[in-house]
């Protein structure tokens, strides 16, 4: 199996940054023509694995444990190919401004200079965490995202974005050394750093649980789990537009998904049974939490960013219902896994279109108060058409890609017997409907008094979250082929 | 008592692994967390250089396992790019008013100037203060 798409995959985003580095306030031209080759590369890739099976290439021929094998399967391609549509739309909207309402500012300012090189570095990073199966490697990838995403919240140079970009690097600082600290610890115990290798051989050594809750305990506050979310709100809301939308979708997913091929492709038996148990009630604590404050924000970005929480708490109820069960339960854990990956790829898609869309409102209205949107539905028609969209997969509305991962995670809880972790799914589905009607409510009341002033918006570019909207609802339309790309729990 | 040639080395990173852990949690102060998160990163260094030679005393390879060694440089690439990263948002934190600290995480370290500046919902009107307060810094130095 050729593994020239893998390969391309991984490099053209890095050839991007660098390129557009060297070409300094020109940087738009050379991060557009980076994008599409890269979508190009992971649509190809995705086509190929979805036709012959896993893709991978042993770099410098060095076979494991020495060397580094990456490693392309179903479940990879996905978060790949989902990034790419992401990264892609994300390019396009940022090409005409990056920023929000001055949009003059941006030419030949340090944010043209450094937000595309960031922005393909982000992805570069993100497309290594996905086909790694190293844990050294994960490491590096891990440090490169968060670095580029934090050096992302504080580009804009304000006070309050680089008070949250520094929260948000003290956060992500603490989860990559205790993530390092763990890797250490297996090293030492095992001899080995491989995943595959790790397989079957986690608990056996009396380190084996501390270097465990080390690495979860880093990558859960990476993910902003409850309550190391604390970061999470300030960042996504205070970055550009642009940057909020790749920031609240993929990057919170890298260090889940390193998380879950942890727990579940190395199979940590000596994992015990509290462990998995306070990680689903922390998700369903993320949940209510998030949903509630999400209730009580008066900015639609914040509103998004809450959501955000709330929504990745959902993603940890796959260890109550799947850890240590597969051998007992096959299909609940199956549906537990299948069910966790389309609630991280439906939600990524929705919430870059949510946070694309946020950013063409401000751009519109100039602000993002919730009391001051009156008459924005008539201005933006396609928007707000597409915000909706957008929070009927949020919502888990069908036929959504948010509708097939809740219904799976409620079987999941059904098929264990364990009907509370059904129970904060549905609350969860409730608040989410709740919390998005207020911003659509707030946007389709008619203006008391004078129409209020809205820049004009091209229709290109409302078409991009409309896009990214449209395709979270396509994973729910068409599931049958990502579900055949998931595979069962490993 | 007769304790293995990495022993000590071992518990001393480990030992800086807590100290470090202690002040990245409990310290308001940034300057002080980044020195921690850097104490943190040489514990584990430490910890992992010393784990590597008693690998090579179980598994009688060389001196000491050379993985873990090019792992270790490979780290403290990583943590002074990101020591680096954290010293300049420090600077441009500073230089926009901000405290030594993070507002909200101690009363009384992380605000400098007027509390109310967090609110700076539009864009427009905090770009001018910050570079009001840029100005009234840089007469006091």
């Amino acid at each position: 199996m050729s593994p020239v798409p893998l390969v391309l995959v991984l490099t053209l985003p890095l050839i991007g940054a660098l390129a557009a580095v060297a070409v300094g306030r020109h940087g738009g031209r050379v991060a557009t023509a980076a994008a599409l080759a890269t979508l190009g590369a992971a649509l190809w890739l995705a086509v190929r694995v979805a036709a012959h099976g896993t893709v991978s290439v042993t770099v410098g021929d060095w076979t494991p444990p020495l060397g580094i094998r990456l490693n392309a399967d179903g479940p990879a391609v996905l978060f790949l190919a989902v990034t790419a549509v992401i990264m892609a739309a994300v390019v396009l909207y940022a090409r005409r401004s990056i920023t929000g309402p001055k949009a003059g500012v941006d030419r030949g300012g340090p944010m043209a200079h450094t937000f595309w090189a960031l922005l393909l570095l982000l992805w570069g990073a993100l497309n290594v965490i996905f086909v790694s199966r190293d844990l050294f490697n994960l490491y590096v990838g891990l440090e490169l995202a968060s670095l580029a995403a934090v050096a992302l919240v504080g580009i804009e140079g304000r006070r309050e974005t680089l008070a949250a970009a520094l929260r948000y690097l003290l956060f992500a600082l603490t989860g990559s050394l205790l993530f390092l600290l763990g890797a250490a610890l297996l090293y030492s115990a095992h001899g080995t750093l491989d995943l595959g290798l790790l397989a079957g051989q986690l608990g056996r050594h009396p380190s084996d649980l501390l270097a465990l809750a080390a690495m979860t305990a880093g990558l859960a506050a990476k993910t902003a789990l409850f309550p190391f979310h604390v970061w999470l709100p300030p960042a996504h809301a205070g970055a550009p537009p642009a940057a909020s939308a790749v920031l609240s979708a993929l990057v919170p997913k890298a260090s889940l998904y390193i998380l879950l091929r942890l727990w579940f492709d190395a199979a940590p038996d000596g994992a015990g049974t509290i462990g998995p148990q306070l990680l689903g009630a922390l998700g369903a604590a993320a949940v209510l939490h998030g949903s509630l404050m999400a209730l009580r924000q008066q900015r639609l970005k914040l509103v998004i960013a809450y959501s955000t929480v709330a929504q990745l708490g959902y993603l940890f109820l796959i260890f109550p219902l799947a850890a240590a069960t597969a051998a007992i339960d096959p299909a609940g854990a199956d549906a537990a896994w299948r069910g966790t990956l389309f609630q991280a790829l439906s939600h990524a898609l929705a919430k870059a279109a949510m946070f694309l869309c946020a950013g063409l409102i401000i751009e519109a209205a100039g602000h993002d108060r919730l009391d001051r949107l009156a008459g924005t539905a008539r201005a933006l028609p396609i928007t707000l058409f597409a915000f909706g969209l957008a929070a009927i997969s949020l919502m888990g509305l069908p036929p959504s890609g948010g509708f097939v991962a809740k219904l799976l995670l409620i079987d999941a809880a059904f098929e264990r017997g364990a009907a509370a972790w059904a129970l904060v799914v549905l609350i969860g589905g409730l608040l989410a409907a709740a919390y998005l009607f207020r911003p659509l409510a707030a946007a389709w009341r008619s203006p008391d008094g004078d129409d209020p002033d809205f820049a004009p918006v091209a229709r290109r570019r409302q078409a991009l979250p409309m896009a990214l909207a449209l395709a979270a609802l396509g994973l729910g339309l068409f599931s049958d082929g990502p579900a055949g790309l998931m595979g069962g729990l490993p | 008592m007769n304790l293995p040639i990495w022993m000590p080395y071992a518990l001393c990173g480990a030992g800086l692994v807590g100290l470090g852990l202690y002040g990245l949690l409990a310290r308001p102060q940034l300057l002080r967390r980044i020195l921690a998160f850097n104490i943190m990163g040489a514990g584990i260094f430490l910890l992992f250089g010393a784990l590597a030679r008693r690998g090579a005393v179980v598994g009688a390879i060389v001196d000491a396992d050379p993985v873990p060694q090019a792992m270790i440089i490979t780290g403290i690439v990583v943590a002074i790019s990101a020591t680096a990263l954290a010293l300049g948002l420090i600077v441009a934190h500073a230089r926009a008013g901000g405290g030594e600290g993070l507002p909200g995480d101690t009363p009384g370290v992380g605000e400098r100037d007027e509390p109310g500046a967090d609110e700076a919902a539009d864009d427009s009107g905090s770009a001018d203060r910050d570079g009001r307060r840029d100005e009234r810094e840089g007469t006091r130095r």
